[in-house]
């Protein structure tokens, strides 16, 4: 890795969660500044503490780890939250005791949460209406006061981006401070940074895709050729923006880089975790085999079963969605539900401009 | 200041500050020639500042004193100053001798400055101490005189030793905290706005609660209106003028509101802008004068390091009424400019004092109540702030609002998270409207009628359908009471949830609300929005009304459960 040895900022930046993706931001962002990581792990703080090699990828002589959430929030006003979408709120609280309006947050986890009365799961209600499913910044501003929140989104699959390829994100906030703060710190010549204030068009862009991802490995793991994946995209690309504008996105955020350029990504390469799953799938295997042996967490999984139900109250067509979901959790084969797609009545091929 | 030598007296709400003296807007007018100076400068130096490139500022010179003859010959109001048209025509003038010429930047300055000298003068307000007095007592006397004779007190109402006007105004909510952080803050009052009574009527609550006079811009269109005026001139009124949307006649306003507020003059904005047109409780605000209490507060904090700058604290405070004179005005208003509201001229129920008066008469002597819900207090992210005024996050700990507006570990001035911040701040506000707004009998009976009619011509859009000949339409008693019933207890179940509050009588027994809620709305128009006639049908009068009236329940998803 090339040490560009830019403006190196005073405070470090914080990245929170050592996983692939949170390491390959990890690493981006030391190449600019000091970073402090946190993992949970201890093993995961003592790898990266010898600066050796952590989920695949080389550790820039920039990051230190510590598994102290204080430490981070009072050592870095910018913070990088990077950690599974279960988890989220968890890790929110955690943190949250030891944040101040001043901190800026972007995460960059495509997931969502729901929120339910205590006591109640997501298997116990039929639908769920737009407050009861938070989007990662929603989170974030539910359980601190920082109002200051971002996302990174965008086609960034942290096998490519740790071997050094060109690649682009977009940093998504209401606010104008945060995006140049974002592109200040993440910037460098092989990684370009893409601005966009609709903040939850695009995180619901990031999101979304992961469903049309696991369908796209479905295709692969089938033996079915470019065809069908580029009317899967376009199609699933349909879907996303049906769901994403009930969930209050705007159509643009879906066709720039964080909606199309992140979708063909995920959809044609088989570093993807969501896209492995559709794959195995097809390859016979049940969903609990294979997260029985999947080192970490594919979204896309979690983000059907809630977007069922936001299918549901909304009543929007999502027909991919739910095939999907069926195959998941209802024990419908992979054939019959490619089947069942095709015979379903579409008829307009663009109806949302 | 003793308001009242009654001896009765003692049970209200004590003047927080001992004389009137110190109340800011006092202060305020006490130095008004400086003050104006003041904002005359920085409105000035905001100008300048932003128009830097060749001939930018002639240009805006220019667009203003276009936009001024167009309105002067347009839309004139008995208000405008004699000299208007000589003025705008020396400025214009002057402009015509600088074309061609050179090096005209600092003649088009002084241009400036005299439209600036002029519009604040025009914006600012005329408090006087004697005045405010005298207005409060006419009120107060007229009031209880008109309540005396018509009323008998009823047991209960929350400030019965007071003046019997409060039996009729009922004021509830977060009163004690208001006072108290009147005392070490500087309050910014938000009220939902229906009626052009509301800033009177909001002016004497203010006085009842013990508050110094706050200062609140009022439409210019008021002070066409003779009697209004006097009393919006001595209760601390400065005026804003709809009419005027250029830049420099926005700069002034916004500059003179910023720097009141930063004296710690407590404010009252009406953050809708004008009077609900539709009947429902605002849905979005207007962020102009918001953004100036933002401005104020960073540059209060900027310019107290050492933290000893006052806080500003935001009150929301929702008014209820069963009757609103204006309403069939509204209604149709509304229905004639939704969707091109910008084309929209305003026009008035009552232009006179004649008018005033005799509704003034009508409205005092007949009872309709009024509730006043004062909200909890909040700093201007929306955190609600305990009794000593910090500000609490939802999780129970202390907020310092300065970290908001820190960038890098310093305070920096940044417009676009600013106004982000007021966006947020409104959507705040309106949630806030909701949760205190008090429902009627009257608010709930209207909306229950209207809906089942709606219903039962749901293949009609809504023009149509507020066309159907109103002698057509009929409830019979026991649907209406069936759905009625089913509407209480959403609201109840709402009311539990803490998304709205009830006045005291939804506890009494459904009919009684029934009959009390249709003898209540819209008491005093000539066609009422609803009846009950002799075979105990539900009718109406007016459909335009009754939506009007029904609208005060939007906003609570209650038609997708009926």
């Amino acid at each position: 890795m090339a040490m560009t040895s830019k403006n190196i900022s005073k405070k470090p930046v914080g990245v929170i969660g050592a996983g692939s993706f949170g390491m390959a931001i990890a690493n981006i962002l030391a190449q600019n500044s000091e970073v402090l990581i946190y993992a949970r792990d201890p093993e995961a703080i003592k790898k990266i503490a010898a600066h050796k090699v952590h989920r695949g990828q080389k550790v820039h002589v920039n990051i230190t780890a510590t598994g102290d959430l204080g430490y981070i929030a009072n050592s870095c006003d910018v913070i990088f939250p990077i950690v599974p979408s279960s988890s989220f709120r968890e890790m929110m609280q955690q943190l949250s005791p030891y944040l101040h309006p001043y901190h800026i947050l972007i995460h960059g986890t495509k997931g969502l949460d729901i929120n339910l009365p205590k006591g109640q799961s997501i298997d116990d209600v039929k639908t769920l209406n737009r407050e009861q499913v938070r989007t990662m910044s929603e989170v974030i501003m539910d359980e601190s006061v920082v109002v200051r929140v971002g996302c990174l989104a965008g086609p960034n699959l942290a096998k490519e981006l740790a071997a050094g390829q060109p690649a682009a994100t977009v940093v998504a906030s209401h606010f104008n401070e945060v995006i140049s703060e974002g592109e200040r710190l993440l910037r460098n010549d092989l990684f370009q940074v893409y601005g966009n204030q609709d903040l939850i068009g695009i995180e619901l862009a990031g999101v979304l895709k992961n469903i049309i991802a696991i369908a796209s490995g479905v295709l692969s793991g089938l033996d079915y050729g470019e065809n069908a994946r580029g009317l899967l995209i376009s199609r699933g690309m349909i879907e996303m923006i049906y769901l994403g504008k009930a969930m209050g996105g705007d159509i643009e955020a879906f066709i720039g880089l964080a909606g199309i350029g992140d979708l063909v990504a995920t959809c044609s390469s088989k570093l993807s975790r969501n896209f492995t799953v559709g794959f195995r799938l097809a390859q016979g295997e049940t969903l609990p085999e294979i997260i029985a042996n999947m080192e970490e967490v594919a979204e896309g999984v979690n983000t059907i079963k809630i977007a069922k139900k936001i299918i549901d109250y909304h009543k929007v067509r999502a027909p991919i969605t739910e095939a999907l979901h069926e195959v998941l959790f209802e024990g419908l084969s992979v054939e019959k539900a490619v089947t069942l797609l095709m015979k379903y009545p579409y008829n307009v091929d663009i109806d949302f401009l | 200041m003793e308001p009242n030598g009654k001896s009765k007296k003692r049970k209200s709400y004590k003047p927080i500050l001992s004389g009137t003296k110190e109340w800011p807007v006092v202060q305020l007018s006490k130095n008004r020639k400086l003050f104006i100076e003041k904002v005359v400068n920085e409105a000035f130096n905001k100008i300048v500042k932003a128009n830097q490139r060749k001939n930018q500022l002639r240009e805006e010179l220019e667009t203003t004193l276009y936009t001024e003859q167009l309105r002067i010959r347009k839309n004139p109001w008995k208000v405008d100053p004699k000299d208007e048209k000589r003025f705008w025509n020396n400025i214009k003038n002057e402009l015509v001798d600088l074309v061609g010429s050179e090096n005209t930047r600092k003649k088009e300055e002084e241009l400036l400055r005299k439209i600036l000298v002029r519009y604040t003068e025009e914006i600012a307000g005329n408090f006087r101490k004697s005045r405010y007095r005298f207005a409060r007592e006419i009120i107060k006397f007229g009031f209880s005189r008109l309540l005396n004779a018509t009323r008998v007190k009823r047991f209960g109402a929350l400030f019965r030793n007071e003046y019997t006007l409060n039996d009729k105004i009922q004021i509830v909510g977060k009163t004690k905290q208001i006072r108290k952080l009147a005392k070490i803050g500087t309050v910014v009052m938000v009220p939902t706005h229906f009626s052009n009574l509301d800033s009177i009527l909001i002016g004497w609550i203010i006085h009842v609660l013990g508050l110094p006079a706050f200062i609140y811009g009022a439409g210019l269109n008021l002070f066409n209106i003779k009697i209004l005026a006097y009393f919006m001139n001595s209760l601390g009124a400065y005026k804003v003028d709809r009419r005027k949307k250029n830049s420099i006649y926005l700069e002034s306003l916004k500059t003179y509101s910023n720097l009141a507020i930063q004296e710690g003059t407590h404010s009252l904005f009406f953050p809708g802008g004008t009077r609900s047109r539709s009947g429902q409780i605002e849905s979005s605000l207007k962020l102009g004068l918001l953004g100036t209490a933002m401005e104020a507060q960073r540059e209060i904090f900027i310019n107290h390091p050492n933290k000893d700058g006052k806080k500003i604290f935001i009150v929301p405070v929702t008014i209820n009424y069963n009757f609103v004179l204006e309403a069939p005005i509204l209604i149709n208003e509304y229905l004639v400019s939704k969707g091109q509201e910008r084309y929209y001229v305003e026009s008035d129920a009552y232009s006179s004092s004649y008018n005033m008066i005799k509704f003034m008469i009508k409205f005092f002597t007949k009872g309709s109540d009024i509730s006043v819900s004062i909200g909890k207090s909040m700093d201007l992210l929306g955190n609600y702030v305990d009794n000593k005024g910090r500000s609490i996050d939802k999780q129970g700990r202390f907020i310092d609002t300065r970290d908001y507006f820190i960038s890098n570990g310093i305070i920096n001035a940044d417009k676009q998270r600013e106004a982000e911040y007021t966006r947020r701040l409104s959507e705040i506000i309106v949630k806030e409207y909701h949760r205190i707004n008090r429902v009627f009998a009257s608010h709930l009976v209207a909306f229950v009628a209207f809906q089942i009619w709606r219903k039962r011509f749901d293949k009609l859009d809504l023009y149509d359908f507020l066309r159907l000949p109103e002698e057509d339409l009929f409830i019979e008693y026991e649907e209406f009471s069936t759905v009625f019933n089913k509407a209480k207890n959403l609201v109840m179940a709402l009311k539990k949830e803490k998304k709205l509050n009830i006045a005291a009588h939804m506890k009494n027994p459904v009919e009684d609300l029934i009959k009390m809620g249709i003898e209540n709305v819209g008491m005093y128009h000539s066609r009422r929005p609803l009846l009950m006639n002799k075979q105990k049908q539900i009718i109406t009068k007016d459909l335009n009304t009754l939506y009007y009236y029904h609208n005060r329940m939007h906003g609570y998803d209650l038609e997708k459960h009926l």
